[in-house]
């Protein structure tokens, strides 16, 4: 038949023991952190940090196993070109799924300064919640003082902001060089610019704990200090947590390069981390422009 | 070997060549519990879908034969308040998130690579995983229930402070156990999406796609968008309870108003992730039995998207009574009620379909066309609903309990009962017991009317919804109420039975067609459908 000379066949894996042992990783990770939560919060001693550590270890078994048969089937050439186009699909949802759940928190943010917070300094026709629950509060933003009188200062954009934007922006660009480098197969210059990218990460990571112990130390600005500082730490908090994440995706890539995996025209998984990496330099600059300048 | 067919809505002629594969290599099904936790087969995972799913039916309709013992007299009588509220609260978790939605991902699983041609799912380790990860999600949430304290007593919708202040310990449960529920779904909605964009066969083009496929994609795109706005919600409630955050504490500049508007961001585009595969289903079901091609294919695909973009746009028809400027209400009621017209566009057409049309009346079709009636009736007391000072009237009785019942059993429940009894057979190869399914479908209907439907008056006189309690002039009706509930629970027995019945290979074979007037390429391969199908692509016309 016609159709069968150009058909690449679509490879699909036969039985696989990993997803398993994934899905028992995130039950162990969910039941260890709900009780470590609540063992937190209640002063109670239990056994709910070696449950997340369990689960967190199988989780790392998983992920080295998967990725490795995953690596083992695409050196081996098993993989067609509509298979890569899965891939390269299906991380672009993922990605869209991340900037939804960012979504979520830039909302509550977006929400508490031009809505909740003026709201409850009278605005609108809200005259009588102000009078009636807290006269004394002044609705303003960065929220200095909340109504029940929590006092913290803000975090302005000047220092270790700023400089964290210019790295994150700089590392976009040296690993948007690598990837030339690696379309191009000049290896040499993928390396080094892959290289510089991981070490532009650890210094953004760095600065931002930095920053964290200038808030709790110096500012009073914490978890509690009210929407203010919610927002603020749950955004560059999960934030953090996606560069610390994208920066482990560059290392295993690099070490991979070393090892002298990839090619001009077959490198899912570099594009794929590249493409992570891409957004998550993004969500900084809308960060830096909503939770810092504006 | 070449066979030239019509599918239905557009006369596309399809040449599927499946019965060349089997000499490019030979396959084994593997056996025991092994096959089921390792598998990468969509048609295994699509059976573990739905089986999880009708466990949870069932355990969530325990809850619910709870709720309605208990309010079968006023008074208390039967539990505790506190315990009415966890039942309350974990019957309607259940339903939509173990009951409702992975019957849909389970029918995607199965139905969607047969019916595009494909030879499984794209990604078909994911796969597994996103099936895995649901039962231990529900294994937290059941055990809950069971930790000091007890288990989530807020409602399904966990509004602050209700899920934060005023909520015990076994809240952290409930977030986690949300957010493995939402990682599942998510990683299912990626699967089916890239499927559909990826595996389609040559010639499957975009217009000629089955309408299950198309409301599938559409809904896989809502899920992909939604669920990580539920799961910064839980995120914020756990930040709330445990850590002292105040995004929903007014004291501290949050409102617990912006907990309703980010959970019902998620919350109403999830309505539509529970019908839009619904309206899929039943476009392939009436036209099999009407036998005529599906009246109106092209205005059904921009009927479906046109749904799901205006479920961005309404989501505080849910909080009418609970404080936003009166510009506000204006534009979500109207936003609301320009819904009804692509809705009223898909129920027109399936009454179009069936004018005129040689009409049959198996099981699938009653399923179908109580369906259309019934859902019918659901999406006309909502649009009372969204009517603002209307609303003010309804909010929080059981007009609304009831509304929400007639979407959503009548609506998706019979639609994923009609879809089992049409592709029971290709999935089994052999018919079903068609005398235990028609005794089904009549005991569910009466019973399913006696229980919704006089929540309608109760209501409208104002009994309001989650009380373990009422007062007396409620009585006769919730008497009634009840009664239907448990007539619905124990009919749904009779389709337990069905189902293992036919799962053991009981009954008479069937055709590869099965239904004298079915279209598609899944009714073009054997019956029942070979454990690897269209390893080459079909080609399609």
């Amino acid at each position: 038949m016609q159709q069968s000379q150009s058909y690449e066949k679509y490879y699909v894996p036969a039985q696989s023991p990993w997803p398993i042992v994934g899905a028992v990783a995130l039950f162990l990770i969910a039941v260890g952190a709900a009780n470590v939560v609540i063992e937190s919060t209640r002063d109670a001693s239990g056994y709910g940090m070696h449950i997340l550590l369990l689960g967190l270890a199988v989780l790392l078994v998983m992920i080295v196993g998967w990725f490795k048969n995953q690596i083992d089937e695409s050196m081996a050439g098993l993989y067609s070109a509509q298979l890569g186009r899965s891939y390269r699909q299906g991380m672009s949802w993922f990605i869209f799924s991340e900037v939804m759940f960012f979504a979520a928190f830039f909302g509550a943010l977006l929400y508490a300064r031009t809505i909740s917070v003026p709201w409850l300094g009278g605005a609108s026709n809200n005259a009588m919640t102000n009078e009636v629950l807290w006269p004394q509060f002044q609705a303003l933003w960065p929220l200095v003082t909340t109504p029940d009188g929590t006092q913290t200062q803000a975090m302005g954009p000047a220092g270790l902001p700023t400089i964290n934007t210019v790295i994150l922006l700089i590392s976009s660009v040296t690993l948007h060089f690598a990837h030339v480098g690696l379309e191009k197969g000049k290896r040499k210059q993928l390396t080094w610019m892959l290289g510089a990218t991981i070490l532009l990460g650890c210094i953004f990571l760095y600065c931002q704990v930095q920053e964290y112990i200038h808030a709790y130390n110096d500012l009073g600005l914490t978890l509690q200090s009210g929407v203010y500082g919610n927002t603020f730490f749950l955004l560059t908090g999960f934030h953090g947590m996606h560069v610390t994440l994208g920066t482990i995706i560059l290392l295993v890539l690099f070490f991979r390069v070393l090892k002298g995996h990839f090619t001009p025209d077959n490198h899912f998984a570099f594009q794929a981390g590249s493409w992570y990496w891409h957004f998550v330099d993004v969500v900084w600059v809308m960060l830096f422009l909503f939770v810092y300048v504006l | 070997m070449t066979k030239a067919t019509d599918l239905p809505s557009h006369g596309a002629d399809v040449t599927a060549d499946h019965e060349n594969h089997h000499d490019e290599h030979e396959h084994h099904i593997p056996k025991g519990v092994m096959r089921w936790i390792l598998t990468t087969n969509h048609k295994d995972i699509g059976t573990l879908y739905l089986w999880f799913s009708f466990i949870m039916f069932l355990t969530g309709g325990a809850m619910a034969m709870v709720i309605r013992a208990e309010l079968f007299q006023p008074g208390l009588q039967i539990v505790e308040p506190d315990f009415f509220n966890q039942m309350t609260t974990v019957h309607g978790l259940i339903m939509v998130f173990g009951a409702v939605m992975p019957a849909f991902v389970g029918l995607a699983n199965w139905l969607v690579p047969m019916m595009i041609g494909a030879p499984d799912m794209a990604l078909p380790r994911m796969n597994n995983w996103s099936f895995w990860i649901l039962p231990f999600a529900f294994t937290i949430l059941l055990a809950s229930l069971f930790t000091e304290g007890g288990g989530p007593n807020f409602g399904w919708t966990f509004y602050a402070p209700l899920s934060t202040t005023y909520s015990n310990d076994s809240t952290a449960l409930f977030v986690f156990s949300v957010h493995i529920m939402g990682i599942s779904s998510i990683m299912g909605a990626i699967n089916v999406i890239v499927t559909i964009f990826n595996m389609r066969a040559p010639g499957m083009t975009w217009m000629k796609m089955p309408l299950f496929v198309w409301t599938w994609l559409i809904t896989a795109f809502l899920l992909i968008a939604v669920m990580p706005v539920l799961a910064g919600a839980v995120t914020m409630v756990l930040t709330d309870k445990f850590f002292g955050t105040s995004f929903f504490d007014a004291a501290g500049g949050g409102d617990p108003v912006m907990f309703q508007h980010i959970f019902w961001f998620f919350g109403h585009p999830e309505v539509y992730i529970m019908i839009l595969p619904a309206f899929g289903i039943i476009s392939h079901i009436v036209p099999t039995f009407a036998r005529k091609p599906l009246f109106g294919y092209a205005s059904m695909v921009y009927a479906t998207a046109s749904i799901a973009l205006l479920s961005f746009v309404v989501w505080a028809h849910h909080m009418f009574t609970t404080g936003m400027p009166v510009y506000m209400e204006m534009f979500f009621m109207f936003a609301t009620m320009l819904i009804s017209v692509p809705t009223g566009v898909k129920v027109f057409n399936w009454v179009a379909t069936m004018w005129r049309g040689s009409m049959t009346f198996e099981v699938p079709m009653l399923f179908a066309l109580a369906f259309i009636v019934l859902f019918t009736i659901g999406g006309l007391s909502g649009l009372m609903l969204a009517i603002t000072p209307v609303d003010f009237q309804y909010h929080d009785t059981y007009f609304v309990v009831a509304h929400f019942h007639y979407v959503l059993v009548t609506g998706a429940i019979f639609s994923i009962m009609a879809a089992v009894y049409y592709w029971l057979p290709k999935w089994t190869g052999k018919m079903f017991n068609v005398g235990l399914a028609k005794a089904h479908f009549w005991c569910s209907l009466i019973s399913v009317n006696v229980l919704f439907f006089p929540m309608h008056f109760v209501g409208l006189a104002g009994m309001p919804r989650r009380i373990p309690d009422y007062s007396l002039q409620f009585a006769d009706y919730n008497q009634w109420i009840s009664i239907g509930g448990f007539a619905f629970g124990l009919s749904q027995l009779i389709f337990l039975v069905v189902v293992i019945q036919a799962c053991r290979k009981q009954g008479e074979p069937v055709s590869d067609r099965v239904w004298e007037g079915a279209n598609g390429l899944e009714w073009e391969i054997p019956s029942p459908a070979p454990y690897h199908t269209f390893e080459t692509p079909p080609v399609v016309k």
